[in-house]
């Protein structure tokens, strides 16, 4: 299924996801909630279940989680509607970011700056074990492969910190287990 | 084009990527390797791996990619990037995280339907994902140590980092909303006790001494134009 879009609502879509993008603090995946809307919603564009696999998709990927953006694009109208969405959610936080870290850059010392690292600092790492604790959830919640996944995130845990061994290993192992049946 | 790159920000010897091309080849095959989310394997390649940048550089420039809008990991290499090579640097970087990922999703999602039949895909994906949880908690764990030396002190980095993580994973308070509220917060208590130990160290100053700071010693063979 490929679809099309006339080029003023491709237009209208980059324009829309290019609001978006300087709405996406956090990551665009805090934007996913109005893009459903105007998506599903209001254009009708895509169904709820087309969302939601766009979604499970760029989870699946390797790669930034972002790249659910142009799945919706691609689901929307191909080729173009991804490169359109993509954009659009890049450019204008893209530009931002850059203005922001060359000026943070020249002012490293002030104590302003250095307020703003020291301060975001344990928040950061308090996101990243959050992180790691609503990716292992679903695993835990799981009673038929608890005891396989527990131990699979553990090995890795240990690994990365004991050895230097490379990511892509570990995500063979854990693609072989789990297509075993282990996990 | 033989214009010398503008020096890296650091002193110290300290690796680098030589080209925006290296640039591009490490981010794209980190990105490859980061199957739900980069940022763990980021941390893994560029700072436990290939040594560009310390934990606790890693750590800031994410504290800051966070706070802005956009995607965390695409503004991390946007500044990596720009760092070494300026412009060059940064579109390299950005194009590496995505260009890769970017044709493999797509050709995903152009052949899901088939793909979804087999169970095996599935266990997969499965395995894979918890693989990405233990790299996140492995992760954040190498990260409590750049807290040591916070000038926020234990107390305040432990109260703020719990803060954090039970907004997110108790009560899904939206990430934004952590960020700005909890961000903004340890800013201003940051800010506060560099003010407290500036004051510290003017006072610690004012300690009248009979010694006057001397400067560094000149080196033998430059006496002329030192001054006095």
């Amino acid at each position: 299924m490929m679809n099309t879009l006339p080029a003023g609502e491709l237009l209208e879509l980059f324009l829309r996801f290019l609001t978006l993008s300087l709405l996406s603090i956090g990551g665009a995946m805090s934007t996913a909630p109005e893009m459903h809307r105007y998506l599903v919603v209001e254009r009708g564009w895509l169904g709820d279940a087309d969302f939601t696999t766009a979604i499970a998709l760029a989870q699946a990927a390797p790669g930034p989680n972002v790249l659910f953006v142009p799945v919706l694009g691609f689901q929307v109208a191909g080729l173009a509607g991804a490169a359109a969405a993509l954009l659009g959610i890049l450019l204008p936080s893209t530009l931002l970011s850059l203005a922001v870290s060359r000026w943070g850059a020249t002012r490293r010392n002030t104590p302003l700056v250095r307020a703003f690292t020291a301060g975001l600092a344990p928040v950061t790492v308090g996101l990243t074990f959050a992180a790691g604790w609503l990716l292992a959830l679903p695993f835990i919640g799981d009673p038929a492969h608890r005891l396989g996944a527990l131990a699979l995130i553990a090995l890795t845990a240990l690994v990365t910190l004991k050895t230097k061994l490379a990511p892509m290993w570990m995500i063979a192992v854990g693609a072989a287990a789990g297509a075993l049946g282990m996990v | 084009m033989s214009a010398p790159p503008p020096a890296p920000a650091t002193a110290a010897p300290r690796a680098h990527p030589a080209s925006p091309l290296a640039l591009f080849v490490a981010f794209s095959l980190l990105a490859l390797q980061g199957f739900g989310g980069v940022l763990a394997v980021a941390q893994r390649e560029l700072v436990d791996r290939r040594g560009w940048l310390t934990r606790l550089e890693f750590v800031e420039l994410y504290a800051v990619a966070q706070l802005l809008p956009g995607p965390n990991v695409v503004n991390l290499s946007l500044m990596i990037g720009d760092r070494y090579f300026g412009l060059r640097g940064a579109f390299a970087a950005i194009s590496g995280m995505l260009l890769a990922p970017l044709l493999v999703v797509l050709a995903l999602a152009a052949s899901y339907q088939q793909l979804a039949e087999y169970p095996a895909v599935a266990g997969a994906l499965r395995g894979m994902g918890a693989v990405a949880a233990g790299l996140i908690l492995a992760m954040a764990l190498k990260m409590l140590t750049t807290l040591r030396g916070n000038v926020l002190g234990p107390a305040l980095c432990t109260a703020l980092g719990l803060a954090t993580l039970t907004a997110i994973a108790v009560f899904r308070v939206p990430l934004a909303w952590v960020v700005i509220g909890l961000g903004l917060s340890g800013w201003g208590l940051a800010r506060w006790r560099i003010a407290l130990h500036d004051a510290a160290a003017a006072r610690a100053k004012e300690v009248p001494t009979d010694v006057p700071t001397t400067a560094p010693a000149p080196p033998a063979g430059r006496d002329p134009g030192t001054p006095g």
